[in-house]
């Protein structure tokens, strides 16, 4: 209220306010709505689905009352994991056998790259970003089509691997190790994990790093007891970043590998998904939703976590 | 410059310890402005290892033969030249460029006023629908692709039945995977500027909407554009939805193409033709982010490291 309209009563002050909180609320209402139709419905879907009944020919129909629903899919998913011709729980195990490995050698580069790009960078430090970011805007399938080409029998790496006498038979890469497709996950997903723990690293006070180095503590000891501790939550936030993504990844491992040797949880929802006639797509349901519950609380995690350091940072 | 047997921890230590320490130092010495050579040029490997297969991927598009790993001379022969077998000429190829950029321009011009609408309502408005709203949108920027995906593909095959499988459900999917981006940073962009502006106007007599357009627009310029950016490559570079949600080669966007002809065997160099358009696009967009970010925040304190974090969307 600008002053000298003091004739302005509370009254009318009330309604004004009212008015402008409309303004906002209908400003966000279209978004809103697309949420609710787009994003809750759609995960309604899935769960009317995974309750719903089988019809004739074994195609799943969707029950939308939560009343009516059955168990028909969660017993079929059930025998898939832990029944007598169980396929799924293997293909569990190996997903997260990849997942782990693939995080952790993601991690064990993506540190030290992140570190010193953060600290002693330096004038340069331009330049090394746009190299550490130049991959988010290269394709996932044009950078996986630069390893393939890569590793054919007559490619480069065998080429290279011969030369060095490593190898005297060229090796098949793409027919099915499992080495390959951990290999293709570190290379797909490393960069946002750079990303994040440049972010967290950069915002360190070097302040802290000084006062580490003028209480006498050598390079290696400043990191282990001061820039660990303080990138902890980068760690975290960018480990879950990185993971999320790999364990519901099915591409990587069918254009680096292609067998069923190498398949992961995310292969068997896609099949499932494209069935013929669908009569799969009940099981899918079930195992997206599993998958989902499971996710729900590392998902949450990271929520509440960059909420904080964001707020942390305004 | 310190040496440890000087500090106090290292004064309350035994003194074989200490004399230990003091060797240590001389065989290493303690500098603490030394550049690590070993970190830079671990740096560097990587960068190689990052970067250089993609480069050979791109130069063997311009390969004069089939070949992926032996260079048989220069040529356009995959892009134009080859009358059947050209990103030009073969149909399904040429579809899946135009798809690409035909899902890009829709999603990001439904996107991004829809998601700036979005922001500056939740963040204005304050309640409990507004903060679960904000929630809503914030778990939909975490969850798996896949698991989304699968949600998608069923509310369309089976509740929107009109809509059914091709481009307007990758649209409709795309917007929703991508309105969290003008959202976040758009109320990133609001922290940042505080309310003093606003405040002053409303002062001065300006009603909600002035507000919105002489005061909040301006200053939101650069966040809209860089979220702009940021949907429209994401989009080109999508390809979990768009996979589960393309039902023909006339709604097959290049991604999803590459994958479908790759996987089991050899698409031979007009994929990775196809792929060095993909790329190509790509960094134009990069560019004119960053460009255009660095131009709309001219006068601001920023940095070019500010300005390449933002159209990453890292700093959102």
């Amino acid at each position: 209220m600008a002053p000298g309209q003091e004739h302005v009563g509370p009254g009318r002050r009330n309604r004004q306010k009212e008015a402008h909180r409309l303004f906002w609320a209908a400003l966000a209402a279209p978004g809103i709505i697309w949420l609710a139709l787009l994003f809750i419905v759609p995960f309604y879907a899935i769960l009317a689905i995974a309750g719903g009944q089988l019809d004739l020919f074994g195609v799943p129909v969707a029950v939308w009352n939560p009343l009516h629903w059955s168990s028909a899919n969660f017993s079929a998913a059930w025998h898939d994991v832990a029944g007598s011709s169980a396929f799924v729980g293997p293909i569990i195990g190996r997903t997260l056998v990849y997942v782990a490995l693939a995080s952790l050698i993601s991690l064990l580069i993506a540190y030290p790259v992140a570190y010193f790009v953060a600290r002693f960078a330096g004038r340069r430090k331009a330049l090394f970003l746009v190299l550490l970011i130049a991959p988010f805007w290269i394709s996932y399938m044009m950078r996986m089509l630069a390893w393939i080409d890569l590793l054919q029998a007559n490619g480069y790496v065998n080429k290279a691997l011969s030369l060095l006498h490593l190898i005297s038979q060229p090796v098949n890469w793409l027919g099915g190790l499992g080495i390959t497709v951990v290999f293709g996950l570190v290379y797909g997903y490393i960069p946002y994990l750079i990303l994040v723990l440049y972010a967290g690293l950069d915002r360190i006070d070097p302040a802290l790093i000084e006062a580490g180095r003028d209480l006498g503590l050598g390079r290696v000891r400043t990191f282990v007891h001061v820039t660990l501790p303080l990138s902890r939550q980068a760690i975290l936030t960018g480990m879950l970043i990185t993971m999320l993504p790999m364990l519901g990844d099915y591409f990587t491992n069918q254009l680096l590998s292609g067998t069923s040797g190498t398949t992961m949880f995310g292969n068997v929802i896609d099949d499932q998904l494209s069935s013929s006639g669908g009569v799969l797509q009940g099981e899918g349901a079930v195992f997206s939703m599993l998958f989902l519950l499971v996710l729900v609380a590392p998902m949450i995690y990271y929520v509440v976590a960059t909420n904080r350091s964001s707020q942390g940072a305004a | 410059m310190t040496t440890a047997a000087k500090t106090p921890a290292g004064a309350g230590q035994a003194p074989g310890a200490a004399t230990a320490r003091a060797t240590m130092g001389r065989l290493w010495p303690r500098n603490p402005w030394r550049h690590p050579w070993f970190l830079e040029g671990f740096t560097w490997l990587y960068l190689i290892w990052s970067l250089v297969p993609v480069a050979l991927a791109v130069l063997f598009s311009f390969n004069n033969g089939k070949s992926q790993s032996v260079w048989q001379g220069f040529s356009w022969r995959w892009y134009f030249a080859d009358p059947v077998n050209s990103v030009l000429h073969d149909p399904n190829l040429h579809a899946a460029v135009v798809q690409t950029i035909r899902l890009s321009v829709y999603v990001t011009l439904i996107t991004v006023p829809l998601g700036v609408a979005f922001a500056l309502g939740i963040n204005r408005w304050r309640g409990y629908t507004a903060s679960a709203a904000n929630f809503l949108m914030i778990l939909s920027f975490v969850i798996p692709e896949l698991i989304f995906g699968v949600a998608m593909f069923f509310v369309f095959t089976k509740l929107f039945r009109p809509v059914g499988l091709g481009t307007l459900a990758e649209v409709l999917a795309l917007v929703t995977w991508n309105v969290s981006w003008p959202a976040l940073i758009v109320q990133a962009r609001l922290v940042t500027i505080g309310r003093q502006y606003e405040e002053a106007a409303a002062d001065l007599g300006a009603a909600p909407s002035q507000v919105a357009y002489r005061v909040l627009w301006p200053l939101l310029r650069p966040a809209i554009f860089a979220s702009a950016v940021l949907v429209f490559s994401g989009v080109i570079d999508d390809f979990v939805l768009v996979d589960l949600l393309s039902s023909n080669s006339g709604n097959t966007p290049m991604s999803v193409y590459i994958y479908s002809q790759q996987r089991g065997g050899n698409g031979g160099p007009a994929l990775n033709a196809l792929g060095t358009i993909m790329l190509v696009m790509s960094f134009v967009i990069a560019i004119i982010g960053y460009i255009g970010y660095r131009f709309l925040t001219r006068g601001e304190r920023g940095s070019r490291v500010e300005a390449l974090t933002t159209i990453v969307g890292s700093e959102g």
